[in-house]
């Protein structure tokens, strides 16, 4: 039997069937790095046999080194940026925090890595099981984070990743975070672009001057010991850097869309947000099945929107509260837990910008965590009880959707664990 | 849109069958988008893998509750309650089974299709692996899909002798398969 060529869409791209794993190692081969380290882990390990494989078919050209462990593969990646080159790891869950030393100081050494983290539950409890604890895990390491919706974005995000981190402005290590199991393994429909075009959209880093490098005979001093002025110069130059991430992230989402002819409104993506009274914020994989929820509630005529996460690490705040502000009400999902804090996460930090938020009364919705679904009826649940926070109703703080019997966590309660 | 909940043990390609098929409506020009459901993989634990076909991109990353199709590969489950959960009025079932009657009952069951794909793989393939001879008995069954693109679908995961072999397998299960209207 002949085969068929594959469907070819007006960009000459081509579209192919495949997981948000084959993704993310599609979207890591068309960046053309120069130095592939990683060692596997569920949900994960199937971006690194896909990896493995372009490299034994010669599709890959790379150094790809099959490291004992997690802590090896962040430090080979960074030493190798140090020295030049563009790099790609992943990994996932204990894997991440197997290598959280060397996470930290690849910030530190603002070394331009690029990572793809597959979220999962964290040791704690032992979970082979999806969930955001792992990034959260994470998140003041100094990295900035991209969070994908659906398999497409996976892979755009890992190129977008690329000329965000490298940017001789910026030189951040970039970590793109997708749910594992729930996208990980999701076999959808995506647009694999042309080599010629990913080599054009990344091409505008040749221009840019070559950033400090650390060779072998070279007289140079990274990621010494900083002290007092030293140190505090260093790390204000790093948050300024996060700063300017921000506005780098839209212009690059901006030339993406040029030459691929997709964009994703930069660190957010506003959804029927214009007229809703009612907002959910969320983040990855989620965010599809709350759009398709809304777009039920619409006919019903609730207006309901989304404000999706895309940009995580630096917080977007300027462009939350641009599209927040004096929304009635707003409920923030959670796919992980702030130990300390009776809310989520991202429910803590917006409630940073209430003030700017002018009057947006805010609630916090747990869900999604060790696996349990986001299933449509959650979302359902959520959007209604936002809506009687925003009629006035007297509506519970932090709601734990699929573990009702979660009252909010009480200090009251003795005994016990 | 029609949601499909698949049933059958690891090794069975249970996983691979929602992807061919998810892969095969790609190529009709309409949207698929399937994925599995299980923690640590090992061969024969239970598998569960959900399917969404249709002409619209597919939004929803959720398992599937209410399907309107399940498609069972391993027969020892064939009258378990977590296959028939939740399943729709109008209902479908594709049943790999080596006994061709009806032996399943459900209210809201109004088609079955049986097929043998086990023997049907150990003659072509050598080795009792049902998944592309139920792919093409599922396109026969639905009626949602023509035996092309699924035959087409196969060249994603499959060369050479082997994929000739799978071609024969779908193929097969398209005018194999026997259907019961209830």
């Amino acid at each position: 039997m002949k085969p068929k060529a594959d469907v070819k869409t007006k960009a000459g791209s081509q579209i192919k069937v495949i997981t948000g794993n084959a993704a993310a190692a599609i979207g890591a081969k068309l960046a053309r790095p120069d130095v592939v380290a990683a060692y596997p882990i569920t949900p994960q390990t199937e971006i690194i046999e896909q990896i493995s494989k372009f490299h034994a078919d010669g599709e890959m050209d790379c150094e790809l080194i099959t490291v004992e462990g997690e802590n090896s593969a962040m430090n080979a990646v960074m030493a190798a940026s140090l020295a030049g080159g563009r790099v790609f790891t992943a990994s996932s869950s204990w894997g991440l925090v197997f290598m959280y030393d060397a996470i930290l100081a690849t910030a530190g050494a603002r070394a331009p890595v690029v990572m793809v983290n597959v979220n999962r539950e964290t040791p704690g409890i032992i979970a082979v099981s999806s969930g955001q604890q792992d990034m959260i895990s994470t998140r003041d390491a100094g990295w900035i984070f991209l969070i994908a919706e659906d398999c497409q974005e996976v892979l755009d995000l890992v190129l977008q990743a690329y000329r965000l981190a490298e940017d001789y402005d910026i030189q951040v290590p970039v970590m793109v975070h997708y749910d594992g199991f729930y996208l990980s393994y999701l076999s959808e429909g995506v647009n694999v672009p042309l080599q010629e075009d990913v080599d054009r959209f990344l091409s505008v880093l040749n221009d840019q001057p070559q950033r400090t490098r650390l060779l072998p005979g070279g007289k140079l001093g990274c990621g010494t010991h900083g002290i007092l002025g030293g140190y505090l110069e260093l790390r204000y130059k790093h948050v300024s850097a996060l700063e300017r991430s921000k506005a780098k992230f839209e212009e690059i989402d901006k030339e993406f869309h040029q030459i691929f002819g997709r964009s994703y409104g930069g660190q957010i993506e506003e959804y029927r947000m214009d007229d809703a009274d009612v907002v959910l914020v969320g983040s990855g994989s989620m965010c599809g099945t709350i759009k398709a929820v809304i777009d039920e509630k619409r006919e019903a005529g609730v207006k309901a929107g989304l404000l999706k996460i895309r940009m995580y690490r630096p917080f977007p705040s300027e462009a939350m509260v641009a599209a927040l502000a004096g929304k009635k009400a707003i409920g923030v999902v959670d796919r992980s837990l702030c130990f300390g804090f009776k809310g989520g996460p991202i429910y803590t930090e917006l409630k940073s910008l209430e003030i700017q938020l002018g009057g947006s009364k805010m609630i916090s919705f747990i869900d999604g965590i060790a696996n349990t679904d986001i299933t449509k009826a959650n979302v359902e649940q959520m959007i209604d009880t936002t809506c009687d926070l925003a009629a006035g109703k007297d509506v519970r703080e932090v709601t734990w959707v699929s573990y009702p019997e979660a009252r909010e966590p009480d200090s009251e309660k003795t005994g016990g664990l | 849109m029609s949601e499909v909940r698949f049933h059958g043990r690891g090794g069975q390609g249970v996983v691979t069958t929602s992807k061919i098929l998810a892969n095969a409506f790609a190529r009709t020009g309409q949207f698929g988008a399937s994925f599995p459901m299980f923690g640590f993989e090992r061969r024969g634990a239970p598998v569960t893998a959900f399917g969404r076909f249709s002409d619209k991109a597919v939004r929803e990353k959720t398992q599937i509750y209410n399907p309107d199709i399940i498609v069972v590969l391993d027969p020892s489950q064939r009258n378990s309650d977590a296959v028939f959960q939740g399943l729709l009025p109008g209902g479908m079932m594709l049943l790999n089974d080596s006994d061709n009657k009806i032996n399943v009952s459900h209210e809201n069951l109004k088609r079955l299709g049986i097929i043998d794909a086990n023997k049907i793989a150990v003659e072509e393939i050598g080795l009792s692996i049902p998944n592309t001879v139920i792919v093409g008995a599922f396109a026969k069954m639905s009626g949602l899909l023509d035996i092309e693109p699924c035959c087409d679908a196969l060249q994603d995961y499959f060369s050479g002798k082997k994929l000739l072999a799978n071609i024969v397998c779908a193929k097969r299960g398209f005018e194999e398969v026997a259907l019961f209207d209830l």
